[in-house]
C-alpha cells in the first residue's frame, strides 16, 4: 500500500469496525429482547449497521490493495488488528447499558455521517450519504426510549442513570484526534473528531434533561486506545465467538 | 462461452428489457417488482458490436438488507430466461434509494396486499428533538383494509428492514407500514 494511503486505510478500519463489533454486541440479543418490539429493532439495527461495516471495509480494502476482502478483515484478524472504539465492544450487560451504548453511539454516529456527506473523498460521501438515513432513525428510537425510561418508574430510571454514569468514561475516545485524522482532515476527507464534540455534547444534556438524568462530569477519565487496537478483554471473546466458523472450517461459503 | 450466446441481444431495445424487469419480483414483497420499487437505477447495452453486454445499475434498499443479493439473481435469471446471458450487474450507492422513488403501482399494489406505503417523502436526516421531547405521535398512517386513521404504531421495526408494524383501532387488525426513507 502507498505510504499516503495509510491513514486512510486505518481510519476506514475505525469506522467500519466500530460498526461491526456494534452489529455484532445487538445481533448477541437476537431472540432474547426483553420484548418482541425491542428484539426486532435491535436486530434491525444490527443489520445497517453490518451492511455499513461491509461498504466501509469494502472500501478499505481496495485501498489496501492487498487481494483480501471485507470478510478477510473481519473473521479473520485478531484482536489488535480492530481499530473500533471501545464504547461498541462493552458487554451487553443489562438493557439499560444496551440501551445507553447505543444512545451514546447514535448521537456520535448521525453527527459524523452529517460531516463525512461533505467528503473529499467521493467513495467516503456516498457511503455515509447511504448510512446517514439509517443512523438518524436510529438515533430517534435510541433518543426516544432513554426519555422514556429516565423519566420512567423509579427502577427504570435508576439503571439508566447507573448505564449513563458507568459508560461515559468510553465516550471520549470519539472525541479524540490522532495522527490519523489529522492529515485526513486537512484534506477534508473527514472530520476532526474533536470537532463534533460540542454538538453531541449539548445534544446529550438536551435528551438527559428531558430524560431526568444527571449528565456525568465532564473531567471524568477517559478511556483510550480503541482506535489504536488495543482493546479491553471482552474484545477477544466477542471475535471467538463471530470468528469461530471461519477459523474451524477456513474459506467456508454459505 | 461465444457458442452459447443468442440471437436476441443487441435487437432488444433497452425499453423491452425494462418491461422483463417490471415482472421480476421483490424476494421479500412479491407483489411488488424491482422496478416498482426504485431498486433498477439504469439499463443499457454496452460493449462491441457483436459482443454486446447488458449494463443493468441496481442499487440496495437498506446497507444490510439480505434481499440484495436475491434481487440480483432475480435480474439475472429474469434475463437469462429472455436469452440475455451477458449481464453486468452494477452496484450504485449514490444517490442512496429512497421511498420517494417506489412507484405510484408499486404503491397502490402495496396497499391492496396489506401494506400501507409511505405517507410522506424522505424526510431531511435530522433528529428534531422537539419532536421527540414532547413524545409526539407520527403522521396518520391509514389503515390499508379499512382506511382509518386511528391507529398506533407498535414497533418502529417490522419484519424487514424497510418496514414498521401498526394496528388499527378502528378494525383491529395489525398491518405493516413500508417506512418513508
Amino acid at each position: 500500500m502507498d505510504k499516503d494511503l495509510q491513514p486512510r486505510f486505518e481510519w476506514l478500519l475505525r469506522m467500519g469496525d466500530t460498526s461491526l463489533i456494534l452489529a455484532q454486541r445487538l445481533g448477541e440479543w437476537c431472540g432474547k429482547g426483553p420484548a418482541l418490539e425491542e428484539d426486532m429493532a435491535l436486530t434491525n439495527t444490527a443489520l445497517d449497521l453490518l451492511g455499513q461495516a461491509r461498504l466501509w471495509l469494502a472500501y478499505a480494502c481496495e485501498v489496501e490493495g492487498a487481494e483480501r476482502d471485507e470478510d478477510q478483515l473481519a473473521f479473520l484478524r485478531d484482536s489488535r488488528e480492530f481499530r473500533n472504539v471501545l464504547l461498541v465492544e462493552r458487554p451487553n450487560s443489562n438493557y439499560a447499558h444496551t440501551l445507553m451504548r447505543q444512545f451514546y453511539f447514535d448521537a456520535w454516529h448521525h453527527l459524523a455521517l452529517r460531516e463525512l456527506e461533505e467528503s473529499a473523498d467521493p467513495r467516503i460521501g456516498e457511503i455515509a450519504s447511504k448510512a446517514v438515513k439509517e443512523a438518524t432513525y436510529h438515533l430517534r428510537r435510541s433518543s426516544d426510549l432513554v426519555v422514556r425510561l429516565g423519566d420512567g418508574t423509579r427502577q427504570s430510571h435508576d439503571m439508566v442513570q447507573s448505564a449513563a454514569d458507568s459508560l461515559w468514561t468510553y465516550t471520549g475516545e470519539l472525541f479524540r484526534n490522532d495522527e490519523i485524522d489529522a492529515p485526513l482532515a486537512a484534506e477534508g476527507i473527514v472530520f476532526e473528531p474533536a470537532s463534533l464534540h460540542e454538538r453531541w455534547s449539548s445534544y446529550v444534556n438536551a435528551v438527559f434533561a428531558a430524560a431526568t438524568l444527571q449528565t456525568p462530569p465532564s473531567n471524568t477519565y477517559m478511556q483510550l486506545g480503541g482506535k489504536q487496537g488495543v482493546h479491553s478483554e471482552h474484545l477477544g471473546y466477542l471475535l471467538a465467538e463471530m470468528q469461530v466458523l471461519q477459523r474451524t472450517h477456513q474459506g467456508a461459503k454459505w | 462461452m461465444a457458442a452459447d450466446r443468442t440471437s436476441v441481444h443487441e435487437s432488444v431495445p433497452v425499453e423491452q428489457i425494462w418491461s422483463w424487469l417490471a415482472d421480476v419480483a421483490d424476494p421479500e414483497i412479491p407483489v411488488i417488482s424491482v422496478v416498482d420499487l426504485g431498486i433498477v437505477r439504469n439499463v443499457e447495452w454496452g460493449g462491441e458490436r457483436g459482443a454486446e453486454t447488458l449494463n443493468v445499475t441496481i442499487t440496495p434498499t437498506y446497507s444490510g438488507c439480505p434481499a440484495t443479493e436475491a434481487i440480483a439473481e432475480g435480474i439475472r435469471g429474469a434475463l437469462a430466461r429472455r436469452g440475455v446471458s451477458h449481464v453486468s450487474l452494477k452496484q450504485q450507492l449514490s444517490p442512496p434509494w429512497t421511498t420517494d422513488w417506489l412507484s405510484a403501482a408499486g404503491r397502490e399494489k402495496l396497499r391492496a396486499y396489506g401494506i400501507a406505503p409511505p405517507q410522506c417523502g424522505a424526510t431531511e436526516h435530522v433528529v428534531d428533538l422537539s419532536r421527540i421531547l414532547q413524545r409526539a405521535a407520527g403522521p396518520a398512517i391509514p389503515c390499508p383494509q379499512c382506511g382509518s386513521t386511528h391507529t398506533s404504531l407498535v414497533s418502529r421495526f417490522g419484519s424487514t428492514p424497510c418496514k414498521a408494524l401498526y394496528r388499527c383501532d378502528q378494525c383491529a387488525e395489525p398491518f405493516d407500514y413500508f417506512k418513508p426513507h
